[in-house]
């Protein structure tokens, strides 16, 4: 190497760091914490999603209550009031979408990248702070919304007790699925690295793609119907196995190996393509 | 340190950067110069691992860059594009990058007055101006007190002040002994700034020289001669390696003597000059000469005349 006149360095840089100067695991999910916590939009639409299910649960069951001997046998179960489910699913979706996808329409994937190179790594740190988040606040929600559709249930006398058989597994079991539902929206973020892509995807897998099978004539359709995350997560939420659908546990099965699948496929993709 | 050895990028049929090796040296600033579209931009993207080299290999320190336990505190980049998101805050976005490594609260704070963002620190990185998002983009690089600084194109869209900035800081930084790699295609900004320059056009490395040297062998040019006995002087000066031009009469321009030697011998002979005077090309013209088939994008009007004129 040619020796030129490298200053005598002022200050040298602190190269006697610390031994516990490494990235670690643990250190990336706290990162990603502190991504989730300081965007607002992660608490708008995750307090959206929560008001949009209590609300709903209370309206269910007031409507129930109200009309009890008119009503279908299913909305009359524990499961009923839970129903708004379906509403809050949505933005629990694109709050999965849009905390991966916000990272790559402004560029903040290069920083993350950058600071961590190991992207499994990222992806799996990304995917706990997620899970964390969606599993307490969606299960709490959950909860409330029990409560707060059997107490207008229990006033007109039709109220269900949480000890009743299949009670708590319904309860837990929607937050579960919520986050489950989050996780696959975030994973199609990954994938799609577009916010108006991914949005629209795991929208149209929720709630385009069942109606189309329904209607598609053949049993095939109807077979493939049952395995969708949504009809799959759905037999895990309701209390009745309704005909056409799966068994819970099976239910709740499917909708994880969804989950799992779109995850290790984004991260297939996230190691491959260029940042 | 930075070592890249045949490092090679291609984006299909297209190649971005072509068989490029190059060291970048401590305790200098070294520029890299070249074109928009010559490769830059990509090359210092596989130094960070953002992109993945088709072939060659680039190390920083003498590991790759993922193969270093915490890359921020190797390596400090600033990219062109903007890499922080819009609605987060300036202190929470250098938080967030800082936990990876379990960098301090104290830290972030000391390089948000570092680089002047103490005002805007808890406002949201979208509200920002270009010049406060690339001091943005500098506190994240210095986060990790990083031996290596490499910085794409800081001074585009800065006012004067922020581009006298920059360079204060770019020198202080090698001055502290780490490795600055700075990109840019102006080869004004880098006389200004560089000691070393690395230069490449369409991906492939053109020249690897010193910005001393680069001066130098910009300024060896022609001497414009202005004289009434144009015809005597012409045959005392022709001779091996020496050209001249005459464009006006009683005009020459001549290359590959000195304006001293010029003189001497019109002296000697006793010829009368109006007017000698040394032309130095512009590091500018410089730059471009040697670019100049490199060029990804010309305007084509430019070919259409030469032609002409030739």
């Amino acid at each position: 190497m040619t020796t030129t006149t490298v200053l005598e360095p002022t200050r040298v840089p602190p190269s006697a760091t610390p031994a516990d100067d490494g990235v670690t695991f643990l250190r990336i999910v706290h990162s990603e914490w502190i991504k989730f916590r300081t965007l607002r939009s992660s608490w708008i639409t995750l307090g959206a999603a929560m008001a949009a299910m209590i609300s709903l649960a209370a309206l269910i069951g007031y409507q129930v209550g109200a009309n009890f001997d008119i009503q279908s046998p299913e909305d009359a179960l524990a499961s009923g009031p839970l129903q708004g489910y379906f509403m809050a699913q949505l933005l629990v979706a694109v709050l999965g979408v849009l905390l991966v996808s916000g990272e790559y329409s402004t560029g903040m994937i290069r920083s993350t990248l950058a600071a961590v190179p190991n992207r499994t790594s990222v992806l799996l740190a990304k995917a706990c702070v997620f899970a964390m988040v969606a599993l307490t606040s969606m299960i709490a929600t959950s909860f409330l919304s029990f409560f707060a559709g059997q107490s207008f249930l229990s006033h007109y006398g039709h109220g269900i007790a949480l000890s009743a058989p299949g009670t708590l597994r319904v309860i837990v079991g929607t937050g579960v699925y919520l986050a489950l539902i989050g996780l696959l929206g975030g994973a199609i973020g990954w994938v799609l690295r577009s916010t108006p892509g991914a949005i629209s995807s795991i929208l149209g897998l929720l709630l385009v793609v069942p109606v189309v099978l329904q209607l598609l004539p053949g049993e095939w359709a109807k077979t493939l119907l049952k395995y969708l995350p949504s009809e799959a997560g759905g037999s895990f939420v309701s209390s009745a196995q309704l005909p056409g659908t799966l068994a819970p546990w099976t239910g709740l099965g499917v909708l994880v190996l969804w989950v799992v699948g779109a995850l290790a496929v984004a991260g297939v993709l996230l190691r491959r393509r260029d940042a | 340190m930075i070592e890249a050895q045949g490092l090679t990028k291609k984006y299909g049929d297209k190649v971005a950067v072509n068989d490029l090796s190059f060291t970048v040296r401590p305790g200098i600033v070294t520029g890299f110069l070249g074109p928009n579209g010559s490769g830059k931009s990509t090359t210092m993207r596989m130094i960070i691992g953002l992109d993945a080299p088709t072939a060659g290999r680039v190390t920083v320190n003498g590991k790759r860059y993922a193969e270093h336990r915490a890359p921020i505190r190797e390596v400090g980049a600033l990219l062109e594009a903007r890499a922080v998101h819009t609605g987060r805050s300036a202190e929470n976005h250098l938080r967030a990058m800082a936990a990876t490594t379990g960098i301090g609260r104290r830290r972030v704070e000391e390089v948000i007055d570092l680089v002047g963002l103490r005002e805007v620190a808890t406002k949201r990185a979208g509200a920002f101006s270009l010049g406060m998002g690339q001091r943005l983009g500098i506190a994240s690089a210095l986060l990790g007190d990083p031996s290596v600084v490499m910085l794409d194109e800081p001074v585009n869209g800065l006012d004067p002040e922020g581009i006298l900035w920059i360079r204060t800081m770019l020198r202080s930084l090698a001055a502290e002994g780490r490795t600055v790699f700075v990109s840019s295609h102006l080869m004004s900004e880098m006389a200004l700034t560089a000691e070393h320059l690395i230069v490449i056009g369409r991906g492939r490395l053109i020249r690897d020289v010193s910005v001393a040297d680069f001066i130098a062998s910009a300024s060896a040019n022609s001497v414009r001669v202005r004289t009434p006995q144009s015809t005597e002087l012409r045959e005392l000066l022709l001779g091996n390696g020496i050209t001249i031009a005459s464009t006006d009469p009683g005009v020459l321009e001549v290359t590959g003597l000195t304006s001293d030697q010029i003189g001497v011998t019109a002296a000697a002979a006793g010829l009368i000059l109006y007017e000698l005077a040394p032309i130095q090309a512009s590091l500018e013209e410089a730059f471009m000469e040697l670019t100049h088939d490199d060029v990804e994008y010309r305007a084509t009007v430019n070919h259409a005349s030469k032609e002409f004129a030739a």
